[in-house]
């Protein structure tokens, strides 16, 4: 520990500037100290009733510096999309500041990370750690079907390392056969058990891309697998994430798609998701054009168009649609994949199941959700949140998939606005903490990443600060009322709308917007405590009623 | 009736306009008023009813193997696409429709014969429900600064113009006759708005006949007279809402706007707001970017931009905030022109005055508003909305542009407008549907030629009866955002598409749970409930004194006892009406056509009971268009939020198959 604190040490070249002036939109002028810990960029007024600036590091995109005289502007761009300007008087001391800050949040050192450092100052309650075991989630699967077990195949994460240790697959197949599947699917990601439709006992599969090739290499264990999760007589869909061509040209890397003749009880739909840098691109588009100043109608359209994000929002959730569709309407069972299986696939998958399943509007069922279908699926959170819209350097892995991932929830959320138990501030709240935070919760790659690192043990979750009731009371929904049917968004553009809370949140005052959500809350608390008021009143009433025999006699 | 050459054809064909796979079949009715359909299915009656007032346009297509189409476009944004078998019977629609929708004199408008229940004493009061004059003395008028003038007694000064006008004190009449020689129609600047707090006053009129360089005295008294009337301004703005160029057009004409060095301190301004026939075509094109069928993300943002509607919305609404701003912030006067002062000026005052005043966004306000700036200022209504046959060229969307500029703001400052969204699109569908008289001629002097108050019924006190329909249920008087000026955002990302008016019969696209209705819902119980307490409290305030009574009257004296009577409470006793919960919306939800058509073959979803997902009928008058429209939404939702998966196992021939292309 203490090489690491010299080692931050080193970094800072200067800790502490007297009279910075720090610049937020739609807030007021802070002129205070600067000070820059292994972790934090502290700006503080040393005044009561000041707010502070703690920012950490990792939260920080990118810097840019310009000099006035020998006053210096620094502006600070962070993942979370806020920008913030610091003017420090004297160039040495700015130029400092600078390569401190730009040092300190470019280290790639995983456990230098600040989860490794920060003390939770709030009493645990329930750790967040052993929330959602898989173990846990596959008892309630249990209850419902038997045709599933969970396998220790992976126990060591050998046969594949972007699985979890367990992993359900269908009871008739051993783990040697598993062995066999994983040879032939793209990073070894067989097909998984990843959604059981209570209704109708249909389920959602995915996998990685077959490794079919160019020559048409066939897996017959694969073939068997996936055909054990069909009913007798019945069909079922592979979603490939993938458009056709794309599909196509993965064959000349080793890749492929399930071929028709291989597997004729399956039909194939191709969906075009866009990966890696093209989502990256389409988000760095985006911003800017919501950070555009030139108050052109024609322009703000044309760049949003351009930025094809809001296509890409159409699209997920059109396959995730579809999806949702082949197995509730169509009682049929579902396969999704693209190429790795990590993230299109992830999208759909997890969005069908808000979609169906009621039980992942809930809080804890979207926790539940996030950990299965993101963390424990294998996204690549560190290497994918890594950059956000603003840095300079040359995208590698980074992508807003799991962004992209909850803007499309926003959009359900929109449409269906009393059938989620938790509101829009939770979701932007994951969207902070997949790319900055002080909980070890996102950190990682991939469940045997998680392991190595030892997370559980040294990092606190993320949500074992949410899941208390002080949090967990800014973050539920007042509109809640638990709806049990599937719901089924629009995907038509015109029901599609900018999120607003995460790409404008710093462009303009929320003022407005937030007394509204408080008048609404409001309303509805007023309402509950005149219920609870008439409640207690009848009790009274009754009370007094059988107390009092005088009342009663004639 | 003799324009009827079909009166009945059966075995029509309703498409759904997004996916025409879905289709309901039934009898197509043409009556005097309204084309009705009828589906035929065993067990539901379900009704779609159309104004003939309410068609734009009526087309037949060529006729295909499945029969004979024919689309019908509504004003208010309804697109009918109807498929009749045989071709003669379309043809006869087709020629009736034309006829019956094309109204060729005011006699035959729908307001003229529309007689709901109510007898003449009630309707005579109608029209007394709002009073301009009312509006004026609460703005603090006539003042000492400010009198009404009787100068256009009998329209006899400007035709256009209503008969009581306010004009600054000191403006005579000979100053006030020859200036309107000097503006377009006789339109010589008058009050508008005025704002007692710092005497800043917002005056409206046409453009100045000055040509070149003609110049007129009367013209620059008045001028200088409204300037006077603001005791606490040196200056005031004269704001041309045209773009430079077309007013610089205009002074080849011999009109043109006022030069800086022959007005007395006025500070002169271009605010660049297109003309009526840029913005007609403006919103056709959005309107058929609203059509498309399945359009993708870049389809639609890129019709957007190129139909240019937003950037028009945003040049009305920065020109509002100059306005309001110049009143409010610098208490400077204003005079605001376009050409001939009925169209952009009356958008501009409006929004000007939205923002600036409080009372205009309250719901009898916003009428009043409406009553000021748009039918007692001459907004030709009659020719703008296509009332009866006429020039193609004189029709423009001036109206509904108000309208959005105010759900804009709606969607910015949610607690500060006492209506709802449904309260505006209530009001766009009456501008068209002639049903009352409020909007029908284009100016004061016609309707009273038409007897619109003698013979017609009024919009306003119809929608003061349902107000409950149409109230916002975050609006708080006291509200910190109801107060004062409005600074609203025009950034263009504060700018939104209004789904709401433009594609409001794709019930699919719309937010399938209102928080707007679950919050009405909320406070209708609220009320119930505190009313409980009320009682509840009395009551038990009541028994405990009661048996203290009784104590202390059992201890010292006699044994008499009381009893309270059975009943005397038992509105307490009553649970509340429970509210029933979430609105039940997920029921009627069934998915879209997110397959591109390929999914077939499987059972067709029952028809959920979607008429709940949307917004309540409001058929408080009998035979009201509106009371037919509530019937013909939940009709068409049926259709469009039936399953896609139809029994209809054939593919859609026209569907896109790309995504399912195996290798």
């Amino acid at each position: 520990m203490l090489l690491y604190i010299m080692e931050f040490a080193e970094l800072i070249k200067t800790p502490r500037v007297d009279g910075v002036v720090l610049h937020r939109p739609f807030m007021p002028t802070v002129e205070g100290t600067l000070c820059l810990t292994g972790h934090h960029l502290i700006l503080s007024s040393r005044q009561d009733n000041t707010e502070e600036l703690w920012l950490l590091h990792s939260n920080i995109d990118s810097i840019e510096k310009r000099f006035v005289g020998s006053l210096g502007h620094i502006t600070v761009k962070c993942k979370d999309l806020r920008v913030i300007q610091l003017e420090i008087t004297g160039m040495e001391e700015c130029l400092n500041i600078a390569s401190s800050i730009e040092a300190l949040s470019t280290l790639d050192l995983v456990s230098l990370m600040y989860p490794f450092f920060y003390r939770p100052m709030f009493e645990v309650i329930e750790d967040g750690w052993n929330s959602f075991l898989p173990q846990n989630a596959f008892k309630d699967l249990e209850s419902m079907t038997d045709e599933w077990r969970l396998s220790e195949v992976n126990k060591d994460f050998s046969l594949c390392p972007s699985y979890p240790p367990l992993v359900a697959v269908p009871k008739d197949f051993d783990d040697e056969t598993l062995k066999k599947v994983a040879t032939f699917r793209h990073g070894g990601r067989f097909p998984v058990l990843s959604y059981y439709h209570k209704k109708n006992g249909m389920v959602m599969m995915r996998a990685g891309q077959p490794l079919t090739g160019t020559n048409g290499r066939r897996c017959k264990e694969d073939e068997k697998l996936i055909n054990a999760t069909l009913r007798p007589g019945k069909r079922g869909y592979i979603i490939d994430t993938r458009a056709i061509n794309v599909a196509q040209q993965a064959k000349a890397r080793g890749g492929g798609f399930e071929l028709e003749a291989n597997y004729p009880q399956w039909r194939r739909i191709h969906k075009a998701i866009e990966r890696y840098n093209v989502l990256q691109e389409s988000l760095i588009k985006l911003v800017e054009a919501c950070n555009d100043q030139s108050h052109s109608m024609d322009r703000w359209l044309s760049k949003l168009e351009a930025s094809n994000w809001q296509t890409n929002v159409k699209e997920i959730l059109t396959t995730a649609c579809l999806a949702a569709q082949c197995i509730d309407r169509e009682g049929a069972s579902v396969l999704v994949h693209g190429t790795e299986g990590t993230d299109s696939t992830l999208q759909v998958t997890s969005l069908a199941q808000i979609i169906l399943d009621p039980g992942c509007r809930t809080v804890k069922g979207f926790q539940s959700l996030v950990e299965r279908e993101w963390l424990q699926a294998g996204h690549p959170f560190q290497q994918r949140c890594a950059q956000s819209a603003f840095s300079n350097s040359k995208p590698r892995h980074e992508a807003p998939v799991f962004l992209l991932f909850l803007d499309c929830v926003w959009q359900i959320l929109r449409q269906f606005p009393c059938s989620f138990e938790f509101n829009e501030s939770f979701l932007v709240l994951l969207f902070e903490h997949a790319y900055a935070s002080q909980f070890g919760t996102f950190l990682g790659n991939s469940a045997a990443e998680r392991a190595r690192l030892c997370l559980p043990e040294k990092t606190v979750s993320l949500w074992s600060w949410v899941n208390r009731p002080q949090e967990l009371e800014r973050l539920t929904n007042p509109l809640y009322e638990p709806n049990s049917l599937v719901i089924w968004p629009s995907v038509a553009p015109q029901s599609l709308l900018l999120w607003e809370g995460v790409f404008l949140r710093w462009n303009r005052s929320s003022k407005c917007l937030d007394e509204a959500y408080e008048e609404m809350v409001h309303i509805i608390e007023y309402n509950k405590e005149l219920q609870t008021k008439v409640n207690s009143l009848r009790r009274q009433l009754a009370q007094l009623e059988t107390e009092d025999p005088l009342l009663h006699t004639p | 009736m003799e324009h009827i050459r079909l009166p009945k054809v059966e075995n029509v064909k309703l498409l759904d306009r997004i996916s025409h796979r879905r289709r309901r079949v039934g009898t197509l009715y043409l009556t005097a008023t309204h084309t009705i359909f009828v589906e035929s299915e065993a067990g539901v009656r379900n009704e779609t009813w159309v104004l003939h007032s309410l068609v734009c346009s009526v087309d037949k297509l060529a006729a295909t193997p499945s029969g004979c189409p024919l689309l019908i476009h509504c004003k208010n944004f309804q697109v009918l696409h109807f498929i009749i078998s045989k071709e003669q019977e379309c043809h006869d629609i087709h020629l009736s429709l034309q006829r019956l929708s094309q109204p060729e004199s005011y006699d035959e408008l729908y307001c003229f014969s529309y007689k709901p229940n109510v007898d003449e004493k009630e309707r005579r009061q109608e029209w007394d429900f709002l009073d301009l004059k009312a509006d004026y003395s609460r703005m603090g008028l006539p003042s000492s600064l400010w009198k009404l003038s009787p100068v256009n007694q009998h329209y006899k000064v400007s035709d256009t113009y209503p008969a009581d006008l306010f004009v600054p004190e000191s403006a005579t009449p000979p100053v006030i006759v020859g200036s309107s020689k000097f503006r377009s129609r006789g339109r010589f600047p008058a009050l508008s708005y005025y704002c007692k707090d710092n005497h800043a006053a917002i005056c409206r009129s046409s453009q100045p006949l000055s040509g070149f360089s003609a110049r007129c005295l009367e013209d620059e008294q008045m001028l200088e007279a409204i300037l006077r009337s603001n005791p606490c301004s040196d200056f005031m703005y004269v704001v041309d809402t045209r773009p430079k160029l077309n007013a610089i057009a205009n002074r080849a004409a011999g009109k043109g706007y006022e030069n800086e060095d022959n007005y007395s301190n006025i500070k002169f301004q271009f605010v660049g707001i297109e003309n009526i026939h840029v913005m007609r075509n403006s919103q056709q094109k959005m309107l058929e970017v609203c059509e498309l069928r399945s359009p993708s993300m870049s389809d639609f943002l890129e019709g957007l931009e190129s139909s240019g509607w937003l950037k028009h919305i945003k040049a009305v609404l920065d020109a509002g905030i100059f306005i309001a701003k110049a009143v409010a912030e610098e208490g400077v006067s204003v005079l605001i022109h376009c050409s001939d002062g009925w169209d952009r000026t009356s958008q501009v005052c409006s929004v000007a005055c939205v923002l600036l005043d409080p009372y205009y966004r309250t719901l009898r306000g916003f009428m009043v508003l409406i009553e000021k700036d748009w039918v007692s200022f001459g907004h030709k209504f009659s020719h703008r909305c296509k009332h009866v046959v006429g020039d193609p060229k004189e029709v423009s969307p001036i109206i509904d542009q108000l309208l959005e500029c105010v759900w804009q703001l709606m969607e910015q400052f949610p607690c500060a407008f006492e209506f709802n969204e449904r309260f505006l699109i209530t009001i766009h569908n009456h501008f068209y549907s002639c049903q009352f008289g409020n909007f029908i001629g284009n100016n004061q002097r016609e309707r009273i030629e038409l007897r619109v108050h003698e013979r017609t019924h009024s919009l306003w006190s119809y929608l003061w009866a349902n107000r409950t329909d149409y109230t916002n249920p975050l609006y708080r008087p006291n509200h910190s955002q109801t107060q004062g000026l409005l600074r609203a955002s025009t950034s263009p990302y504060s700018f939104k598409f209004w789904k709401g008016l433009y594609n409001r019969f794709d019930h699919g696209m719309h937010p399938r749970q209102s928080v707007e209705d679950y919050l009405r819902a909320i406070q209708e119980e609220t009320q119930q409930l505190e009313e409980h307490t009320g009682e509840g409290l009395h009551y038990i305030r009541e028994v405990i004194l009661i048996l203290w009574l009784i104590t202390v009257h059992s201890y010292y004296k006699s044994k008499e006892k009381k009893k309270i009577p059975p009943g005397c409470f038992s509105a307490f006793d009553k649970s509340p009406t429970v509210w029933a919960p979430g609105n039940n919306l997920g029921l009627a939800n069934t998915p879209q056509d997110y397959t591109g058509g390929f999914i077939t073959g499987s059972p067709c979803q029952p028809k959920g009971p979607d008429s709940i997902l949307l917004p309540k009928s409001t058929n408080q008058i009998s035979d009201a268009s509106f009371s037919n429209g509530s019937d013909q939404e939940s009709g068409i939702a049926d259709l469009s939020c039936r399953s896609p998966l139809s029994e209809d196992s054939t593919r859609d021939p026209d569907s896109d198959e790309a995504a399912y292309s195996a290798a």
